[in-house]
Order: C-alpha cells, then structure tokens, then sequence
C-alpha cells in the first residue's frame, strides 16, 4: 500500500537524490561519448578534432582490444565454475545441522576475502607468489613441486589472477548459495530426507530448483564484477607480464592513463558500458520484475 | 552401530571447516607477519615463519612514508561520501518505499544499474571535467564520484528497510495533519535506523577499498591509502615489509567494519539479488 501525495513532495523527497546521480552518473558518460568522437591525446591537444565514429571503428577493429575482451572472458569462464563448484560444497557444508560455533566462526571467516581492499589483495599476490621469496612456493616445495615463476611467466601470471580471483570470491559465492539454500521450505527437506539418503538426490532433485535464482545472480553478478575488475590484476602485476594479464578495464586505464589517448579510451569504455548494460538489463529483467 | 559413523563424520566436517577458515584468513596472517618482519627476514629464502617482530615498518611508513596523511584522506573521503550519500538517499528510499508516481519502476532500475558501471567508464571525463572545475586533486571530487555507489547502496538498503516500518504509525500522524516531511524526520527515519546504518558501513567499506578513481582523480594531496599503497611497488628493490604494513593498516578498519555487518555484506554486494 502506498499513500498518493503531491508531486511537488514527492519532487523534494527524491529530487536531490536523482540530480546527484545525474551529475556525477550521467554528465560524465555523455562527456566521454563526445570525446570518443574525437582524436583526443593529452600530449597532443593541439591535434584535437571531431573524427566520428573513427575510434569506434578503430576499437571494433583492434585485436588489442578483443584479445583484452576475450582474456576477460577466459578469466570468467575458468574461475567462475570453480567458484561456483567449491561455494555449493562449502554452501551444502554450513546448511547442515550441527557444529554451530564452528559454523558460525567459519561464515565470519567467510566475510573477509571480499571485504578486502581489492588493491591490498593484488600486492598480497605479489608477496606471497614471489618465485623466491613467497610462502606458496615454499608450500608447493613441501609436497615435492618447484618453485613456479608466477608474477614473472606469461600463463602463470594468467594462473594467478585466476587464482587469486576464486580465493576472493568462492565466499561470496557460497554465502549467496547458503542464503539461496535457507529458501527451501524445512519441511519439504526433511521429507525428501526420509525418502532417501543419497544427499545427491536431495541436491538435485529438492535443493537446486531452489537455488537456481542464487546461481543466475552469481553467474550476472560476477560478469559484471569481472568486466569491472581493476585493483587486483594492477597491482599484482599491472597487466603484464607482455600483456598477459590485461583484462578489459586495465587496458582502457593503460590507453587512457598511460598512453593519454583519451578519445581511444572513451570510445572502448563506451562500447564496454553498451555491453555491460546489455546484461544488467537482462539481469533486471529476470530479477526485480516483482518490485514495483 | 551408526553412532561411530556419524561421529567419524563429524569430524570430517570439523576439519573441513577448519580447512575453509584456513583459507580465508591464511594470507591475512601472512600479511600482518610479513609486516613485522625487517626487509632482511621478508627476503630469506625460502620464507621464515619465526623471527622477532619489529613495528619498524609501520613507524616507518606513517611517520616518513606518509602513509598516516593518506589514511586520513581516506578517512575524510569515506567518512564525507557516506554522509552525504545517507543524507541524499534516504528521503529519495522514503519516496520509493512510500509514494505511488509514474515512472517509480525506472527510476529504480536507473538506481540499480549503477551496481554494473565500470568505474574506468566514468574515470577520464570526470579527470578532464575536475582540471576544468579545479577539482582535481581535492577530496571534493572523490566524494561526489563516489556516490555513483555509495547512493545506489543507501537507496536500496534502506527502501527495503522503510518498507518494513508499519504503514499505521504515518497513517496515524497523516490523521493529525502532519506533514510527509515531518512523518519521513520523526517516524520513520528512527525506525529505520538499522537500515541507515548497515547501509553506512557498506558505503564506508565500499569507498575506503576503491583505487581507479583515487588512483586517476587525486594523484598528491588527495591521495587516499590504496592509492598509496601501490606507489610502492614502482621502485626496484620491493620493500615486502613496508607493503604489508600499509596494506595491514589499510585492511584492519574494513575488516572490522565487515565483521560488524556480516550478516549484511553480500546482501549489499549482490544489491537485493538475494535476500
């Protein structure tokens, strides 16, 4: 139930609100499509003029860029399913009855990978993958394998976003399915649990229709997520080594903050945003169709 | 006969637990041990696990590396972006709580949405626009672009909080003839105060962790910890011990910030998706 009020209240109370937002939002996006329309390089402002579309062609073009978009999309399609893999394994294991305390200081364990600076997380990685100096090399020689050049060797630097990746977010991943598992009515549950023991069954058959919304949200969320993803990769090892590591949002900072052609980098982060949208339209649409 | 089965399972979940806690907070002790050693024990080869601890790193790093002035950067920019983002996103959360208009269901998709922009999308019209302005390099410019999340977190956090506050208090207040304003300041607000504060320490923690803007917007006077967190990895000899310093004093408010507001951390990450 709502309550019908004048316009002019409902102006002030949600007014503020939305001009901030379009100030800070909106002004920049549309500053950054008119600049994509331009040749436009900090170190050669005097050269600035109107070229259309040319960099949106230039970006379409460039294998660059699709190598960036495509090494963003390796990185999605090889962490995400591990995420999801061990989160419904640790998910399944804190659902069960038992072992409270235990439970409850593992979930606030849980909390604090993704809580991290997501910037301290990429110089973890460094210090802690150091080919010399670091202490998982030294644990991968516990167990009889050589140190690894992670930060130094193009695929295991690769390796290591990777890794790092899943470290940072298998909790939240497992979190989501926890909350996604507590929506099974208990009754239902307990009943599938006298019918059978094969926790499998029960999985597949009473459990997972359940979570199927948690799972769409995840695979949604961390697409978004992994186009955004900045922090970790630059500080771990700043795109390199080559450009192995350079994933979609890193390129444009290099392009725009490096190479200071900010025309090149408007035009690839607008094409970026026109693909994000994409998927955070379809997300909404499957997802808030009930809030009004 | 099932007892010494169930027990032999028992502990097998114990020590998977254990196994899970371990790798969540094994390179948090990593970090904080590395920060107590001197540069000499961070580069032993291979790494020692006892050694005698030393606070050299970090009176180094507040006191000579400006590592303090940067915290407080931080702590003006994420302390400044939550209050204002409060103060603007509650009135607006009421209103989408409250009120019936045309328009409410793209409003809220708009709102929403913000969870999905890249910050990097934002980040070099917003450089050019504040060297215009003569914002660059000033708090100011950080805690206005850090309201494209912190705002959309407030609205969404608390719209669901102001939902929940019975509509017969305001209908009672709207009998006596008081006005929506004053019904939003002195009945629903208070009520709501969960709300407000769960989503303050979201917005604290969300802005205290960003780098891009920082990195790009504020790059000497403003500049906030992990920006200056990673400045020192740009020399040649990487001072292991100096970086884990930063990155502890860095680290240690947020983790306590989220442990305060476990419960509430992925509900703000996944922006409603769950509940």
């Amino acid at each position: 139930m709502s309550f019908r009020v004048p316009r002019r209240t409902i102006a002030a109370f949600l007014g503020p609100a939305v001009a901030a937002l379009a100030i800070v939002g909106i002004a920049p996006l549309l500053y950054a499509v008119w600049k994509s329309l331009h040749y436009f390089n900090l170190t050669k402002i005097a050269q600035q003029r109107f070229v259309g579309l040319d960099n949106y062609g230039a970006v379409l073009t460039d294998p660059v860029f699709w190598q960036a978009m495509g090494r963003t999309a390796l990185l999605f399609a090889i962490a995400v399913p591990i995420q999801i893999a061990l989160g419904l394994m640790i998910a399944l294991v804190l659902h069960r009855p038992g072992l409270s305390l235990w439970k409850t200081l593992t979930r606030l364990s849980l909390v604090l990978p993704m809580a991290t600076t997501y910037a301290v997380v990429g110089l973890l990685a460094q210090v802690m993958l150091n080919q010399k100096y670091g202490v998982i090399n030294q644990m991968l020689g516990w167990i009889g394998i050589d140190a690894i050049n992670f930060i130094g060797d193009p695929t295991n630097a690769f390796i290591a976003v990777v890794l790092w990746d899943i470290w940072q977010w298998t909790p939240f991943v497992a979190l989501v399915l926890l909350a996604g598992l507590s929506t099974v009515p208990p009754e239902i549950e307990e009943a599938a649990k006298l019918e059978t023991k094969s926790s499998r069954t029960i999985l597949r058959h009473v459990q997972l229709p359940f979570l199927i919304p948690s799972l769409v949200a995840v695979l949604i969320l961390r697409t978004a997520d992994t186009l955004k993803l900045f922090d970790m990769p630059f500080t771990m090892t700043r795109g390199g080594p080559g450009s192995a590591t350079e994933f979609i949002a890193v390129l444009i900072e290099r392009v725009g903050n490096r190479q200071f052609d900010i025309g090149m980098a408007a035009a690839q982060s607008i094409i970026m945003l026109a693909i994000t949208i994409i998927l955070a339209r379809l997300y909404i649409r499957l997802f808030y169709r009930e809030v009004r | 006969m099932a007892a010494p089965i169930q027990r032999r399972s028992l502990w097998g979940e114990a020590l998977l637990l254990l196994l899970i806690c371990l790798f969540c907070v094994f390179p948090f002790y990593w970090m904080v041990t590395t920060s107590l050693k001197t540069q000499v024990v961070a580069l032993e080869s291979p790494p020692v696990w006892w050694f005698t601890p030393t606070l050299a790193n970090y009176r180094e790093v507040l006191f000579i590396d400006k590592v303090g002035p940067a915290l407080i950067n931080s702590i003006i920019v994420a302390v400044c972006t939550t209050a204002l983002a409060v103060g603007l996103g509650t009135p607006a959360a009421y209103a989408l709580a409250r009120f019936e208009f045309r328009g409410k269901t793209d409003l809220w998709f708009w709102f929403i949405t913000n969870r999905f922009v890249s910050p990097v999308v934002l980040a070099f019209p917003v450089f050019l626009i504040s060297r215009e302005l003569g914002l660059r390099d000033t708090h100011l410019a950080l805690i206005l672009m850090y309201l494209t999340f912190t705002l959309p977190i407030v609205i969404w956090i608390c719209t669901d909080q102001f939902r929940s506050v019975p509509h017969e208090l305001d209908e009672a207040a709207l009998l006596e003839g008081a006005s929506q304003w004053r019904i939003f300041r002195s009945i629903c607000l208070p009520l709501a105060m969960p709300g407000v504060a769960v989503s303050s320490i979201l917005s604290f923690i969300f802005s205290w962790n960003e780098l891009l803007f920082a990195y790009i917007l504020a790059p000497k006077a403003a500049k906030t910890a992990p920006a200056m967190a990673v400045t020192f990895m740009e020399g040649y000899d990487v001072p292991y011990g100096k970086i884990m310093a930063t990155s502890t004093l860095i680290v240690v408010p947020v983790l306590i910030f989220a442990l305060l507001a476990s419960r509430h951390l992925v509900r703000g990450l996944t922006m409603g998706a769950v509940k």
